[in-house]
């Protein structure tokens, strides 16, 4: 197993991303990430301290909507696909255990 | 983010709130003294913009559950967000009025997992905010440091089921409304320049006073379109800073007070005891005076903050900031200066203060402008127009008439309030006329001067009394002059014939 | 399969003149699928219904006398990651089996608003995770040409749906080489269009900064169209370029006399012999047709994969952590809140898309964004600034779409890296942006098809389908 990433990275990672794993699951990932973040050590060796980070392909500025209503969603159509509705809401089980 | 999340679990007992009001811990002497407070305010502010921040659903507070929805507000997949351009304005009118440096800027995504964030994620300003470096002078003058005002979108309204008083804890579900999700905000987050409770009660009502004036928001604090946290440390000046807590659910400016005033004893009461401050965020209850755990800071989510990719940078351009500065209108300190400077009330008195609040100055300056006289117009307005709102019925050339009669000695104060009372109740009118048909009339010297040479006559002994120095006892006098004149002898006139009767 | 197919092209004219009946045409592409479809699994859904009805309103619509657009009657697939409202629209994954969107991806009402006739959703890797489509929780697609083979990823379906003649024409999207990998797998033309120039509203998010759509046909020329169609600026999209569809039917028959073609000198190894035998044959026919072949250097080329690896999970990450069974999808039901989370995405999710979250999430977390995602953000520059510097010597670069021609099911998919090299010559493209196209050029190992891309400057569509055409004409 590389060293790259260990089983309680991966474990708090699953749990950020909140993705319910088995021991056996999460020894596997750690595994597969580790010789992924093994592959991509390549780029270590690029000298990037003058590079300026690239997040828009093309460049745009100032894209703008008025502040004009448009129609809503027809409700019924969209609490039809939801798992629970009560009271023309989404129902959920009680919110405990969350970190917000 | 600021709905509070009342997920209270409670903690060891808390240093029972002692009987009376809670001084500020800055003013409070012997085993308290030296302890300074620090606080900050973050202030949330829902926008006065007809639509979402990134879509077009409606902005609207009150109607039916999830009828303001659309693919980015119920976070569908495929949704994609588009910057809604009065939102801009708004928050650049917010950063013009804060004496913020505007700038372009970007959008982030903070990442975390609620049922009330539809994409599980927040688009907010992280680094690049639009606004930053301002300031807010309290009335006094005194100076708050905004550190940044920045653009981000509200979350959905989550009301819990089977709970005790519709908290999470204990509940057995909670319904979702997505009408609110995608609202536009500004957070405005001052620099913890803050020391008392009475300057945190002041900055949160100057700056509602501010966000309505320049039609941001309507800033009210009790329907939500206005969240204030509050930030508290306490230490000693001279040694390091203490550690904060952050205060949620302060739902009035005098919840704010009075939960600063409370954490800051919380806090001192530990220190003092040896213990040590837990950073975390604390639920204020109006209900027991107390702050309550929340979260401690080691559950706090990594957020992952990454730009926007959905999204390009925000730049507005001079001609837009200017267009943004041109149109600022006069702020409430410059009307407060401005009332002040026409009606002779002092400037941080209570009377300005209240007017300018309710928007009422610029009637009193047209009372002026139509020949009336702003000083009495100003205490005539404070008391009988808090119904009125900032566009009095009332026109302003009637008030005008009354002040004008007033100042002519032609009405008593007394007579002056019943005409008033008329004007109001019928939307205007003529106030000679009104006061003539009321049978007000201006009492001549000598009528006035024979009523008061009966009082005397007819109460001697508190008479010698008063003309032996005793000021107190001219008010049996004056009562008996203005019960024989049915009210209509003016008090200040009665007072000044008794004073030359008595030689001055 | 036959050899022949009718274009779209073809039956747009057709019907348009009222030459052909939209009914029977879609009729014949019904009747396809019927015999073919048991084999290939190249839908998720096929809109039989629908499509009928659609194709009878656009003959009711000749008939009136009205010209019911540029794409009159021509069946179209569309991969499962597009919605359609009132249509189950699935990404091939089990968190949202069955949910039907309340509106239409902005390609979609073009589309429809061309006369298109939608045939079906197609299969596709699970979220468009995968280059070979057996990452989908409904089973993979087959190639057509050989179904004991992969016909590439993620838009398996849609390449093999056109390939199979279940459809002329379809749309996949692109996010390291999804269209274009399986372009050249299927022995299809597959596009990639400049990023920004179609719009991505209603294409359920991968990688926000790296996705496009683009459409798969048998010719160049119904990929033109194609791209005239469903291109040009969207409002709804904030990212979309605010100019109209590039203009790339009209110079199809240019010719590339003068133009001249790159050749990248430093590009990483790892492509089959019959592969790079393709790739010669096609500088030698351009070169034949008055083209210059030039020698560039892309240096950065080869860290796109880790780029690409570091950035799109990263994104992903953010963009599926929405399926979280409040709203809409799966729920896997549980007495609080987070565990809910936590059991619906573990049951919804495969194991593809579990492992991209992860290491989404890994690269962003505190503390190691400056060496993940910050870092791959910059290499995403030093690749896109090499390309443009190439571009100051050559018009386009040619290079091959895929290392290998279409591999059998079970190569790859104990092996996540040897899986991502499949896209070793096509994420380039999405890092910097740029448009680039997979044509087929004749066949490799065992008669297996191969593609050639074509890569071109931002907004350089014109000049790459100019390089495409001729190809087209002078393949074996």
């Amino acid at each position: 197993m590389s060293e790259r990433i260990s089983v309680d990275d991966v474990a708090k990672v699953a749990r950020l991303a909140r993705l319910d794993m088995s021991t056996a699951e999460l020894e596997r990932a750690t595994s597969q990430l580790g010789d992924m973040l093994e592959h991509f050590a390549d780029i270590d060796e690029l000298e990037l301290d003058d590079v300026v980070a690239m997040t828009q392909p093309y460049h745009l500025v100032n894209v703008l909507r008025d502040d004009v209503e448009t129609p809503s969603l027809d409700r019924d159509e969209v609490l039809a696909a939801a798992p629970e509705v009560a009271d023309r809401r989404f129902k959920v089980p009680p919110i405990i255990g969350l970190a917000d | 983010m600021s709905t509070a999340r009342a997920d209270a679990s409670d903690e060891a007992p808390a240093p029972s709130p002692k009987t009376g009001s809670r001084p500020d811990a800055a003013s409070v002497a012997g085993e308290r003294d030296n302890w300074q407070l620090i606080v900050g305010l973050e202030v949330h502010v829902e926008l006065a913009t007809a639509t979402k921040l990134f879509s077009g659903s409606a902005n609207r507070f009150g109607d039916e559950p999830n009828t303001n929805i659309d693919p980015v507000t119920l976070g569908l997949p495929g949704a994609l967000p588009v910057l809604n351009r009065q939102a801009v304005e708004l928050a650049m009118r917010i950063g013009v009025a804060l004496n913020c440096t505007i700038q372009p800027c970007s959008f982030h995504r903070k990442n975390y997992f609620y049922p009330d964030m539809p994409k599980a994620y927040q688009i907010s300003q992280y680094d690049v905010p639009l606004n930053i470096d301002g300031w807010l002078d309290l009335p006094d003058g005194f100076r708050v440091g905004i550190e940044r005002a920045h653009l981000e979108e509200d979350t959905g309204k989550s009301t819990h089921m089977g709970g005790a008083g519709g908290r999470i804890h204990g509940s057995d579900a909670s319904l979702i409304d997505f009408n609110r999700a995608g609202v536009p905000l500004v957070e405005i987050v001052s620099r913890p320049d803050i020391r008392t409770s009475e300057q945190a009660r002041q900055y949160v009502t100057e700056l509602r006073g501010i966000l309505v004036a320049i039609g941001a928001s309507d800033a009210k604090m009790e329907e939500g379109s206005m969240r204030v946290d509050a930030n508290v440390s306490v230490h000693h000046p001279g040694e390091p800073l203490g550690t904060r807590c952050e205060i949620k659910n302060l739902n009035s400016v005098r919840s704010l007070g009075r939960a600063i005033e409370y954490e800051a004893s919380r806090q001192i009461d530990l220190l003092e005891s040896g213990a040590t401050v837990r950073q975390e965020t604390r639920h204020w209850d109006e209900g027991d005076g107390r702050t309550h755990t929340l979260r401690t800071k080691e559950d706090a989510d990594d957020y992952r903050y990454f730009l926007e990719p959905d999204l390009v940078p925000l730049v507005p351009d001079a001609e837009w900031v200017n267009a943004v500065r041109t149109a600022m209108p006069p702020l409430p300190a410059a009307r407060r200066a401005t009332l002040a400077d026409a009606s002779g009330a002092p400037v941080t008195g209570e009377a300005i203060a209240v007017v300018v609040d309710r928007g009422q100055d610029a009637y009193i300056l047209a009372v002026a402008a139509a020949g009336g006289d702003a000083g009495r117009a100003l205490v005539h307005v404070k008391e009988a127009f808090a119904d009125q709102g900032d566009n009095p019925v009332v026109p302003a050339a009637d008030v005008a008439g009354l002040t004008r009669l007033e100042l002519e000695g032609a009405l008593t104060a007394t007579q002056a309030k019943a005409v008033l009372a008329d004007l109001v109740e019928n939307g205007g009118g003529d106030a000679a006329g009104i006061a003539k048909a009321k049978g007000f009339e201006a009492m001549d010297t000598g009528a006035l001067e024979s009523l008061v040479d009966d009082a005397i006559a007819a109460n001697q002994g508190a008479w010698e009394k008063y003309a032996g120095g005793e000021d107190k006892a001219i008010g049996a006098l004056v009562g008996a002059v203005m019960k024989a004149s049915r009210g209509q002898a003016d008090g200040g006139a009665v007072t000044a014939l008794l004073q030359s009767k008595r030689g001055e | 399969m036959s050899a022949e197919h009718t274009t779209a092209i073809e039956i747009a004219s057709g019907v348009r003149a009222g030459e052909r009946s939209a009914v029977d045409v879609l009729e014949q592409h019904l009747a396809a699928i019927a015999q073919g479809e048991g084999a290939i699994h190249a839908f998720n859904l096929v809109l039989t219904d629908e499509a009928r009805a659609a194709a009878a309103a656009i003959d009711a619509a000749v008939a009136a006398g009205n010209d019911p657009g540029p794409l009159a009657g021509v069946p179209v697939a569309l991969k499962d990651n597009m919605c359609t409202r009132g249509i189950p629209t699935t990404c091939s994954s089990k968190i949202l089996e069955g949910w039907k969107p309340p509106y239409d991806a902005t390609v979609v009402t073009r589309l429809k608003e061309a006369g298109a006739v939608i045939v079906g959703k197609t299969n596709l890797d699970e979220f468009a995770m995968g280059s070979s489509t057996e990452n989908s929780a409904f089973g993979p697609t087959r190639n057509p040409h050989d179904t004991s083979r992969v016909p590439g990823g993620s838009s398996g379906g849609s390449a093999a749906s056109v390939a199979a003649g279940f459809a002329a024409l379809s749309f996949g999207s692109d996010t390291g080489g999804s269209i274009r990998q399986p372009a050249a797998l299927c022995g299809v033309v597959g596009v990639k269009p400049t990023y920004g120039v179609v719009s991505r509203q209603g294409l359920v998010a991968f990688a926000s900064s790296l996705d496009q759509i683009g459409p798969f046909s048998h010719t160049v020329a119904d990929a033109a169209l194609a791209i005239e169609v469903v291109g040009g600026h969207d409002p709804g999209d904030s990212t979309s370029i605010p100019r109209p569809a590039p203009d790339v039917v009209t110079i199809l028959g240019d010719g590339v006399e003068g133009l001249r073609i790159g050749r990248i000198t430093d590009l990483p190894s790892g492509a089959d012999p019959d592969v790079v035998e393709r790739l010669e044959a096609a500088f030698d026919a351009l070169a034949d047709a008055g083209a210059k072949v030039v020698d560039v250097q892309v240096p950065a080329f080869t860290y796109g994969l880790t780029a690409y690896y570091l950035i799109a999970p990263s994104e992903a990450s953010s963009n599926l952590a929405r399926y979280d069974g409040v709203r809409y999808g799966l729920r896997v039901d549980a007495p609080d809140t987070n565990s809910m989370y936590m059991a619906t995405r573990a049951a919804g999710f495969g194991d593809e898309v579990k492992r991209r979250i992860m290491l989404g999430t890994y690269a962003l977390s505190a503390g190691y964004y400056d060496a993940y995602y910050g870092k791959a953000l910059k290499v995403r520059r030093l690749i896109t600034d090499d390309f443009n510097r190439a571009y100051e010597h050559a018009d386009v670069l040619l290079t091959p779409a895929s290392p290998s021609v279409a591999f059998p099911f079970g190569d790859k998919t104990d092996n996540p890296l040897a899986m991502y090299l499949c896209d070793t010559y096509t994420i380039p493209s999405n890092l910097s942006g740029d448009p680039a196209m997979s044509v087929p050029f004749g066949t490799g190992a065992e008669g297996l098809p191969v593609g050639v891309q074509i890569l071109a400057p931002a907004l350089g569509e014109p000049v790459m389908f100019k390089v495409a055409a001729e190809l087209e004409r002078r393949a074996s």
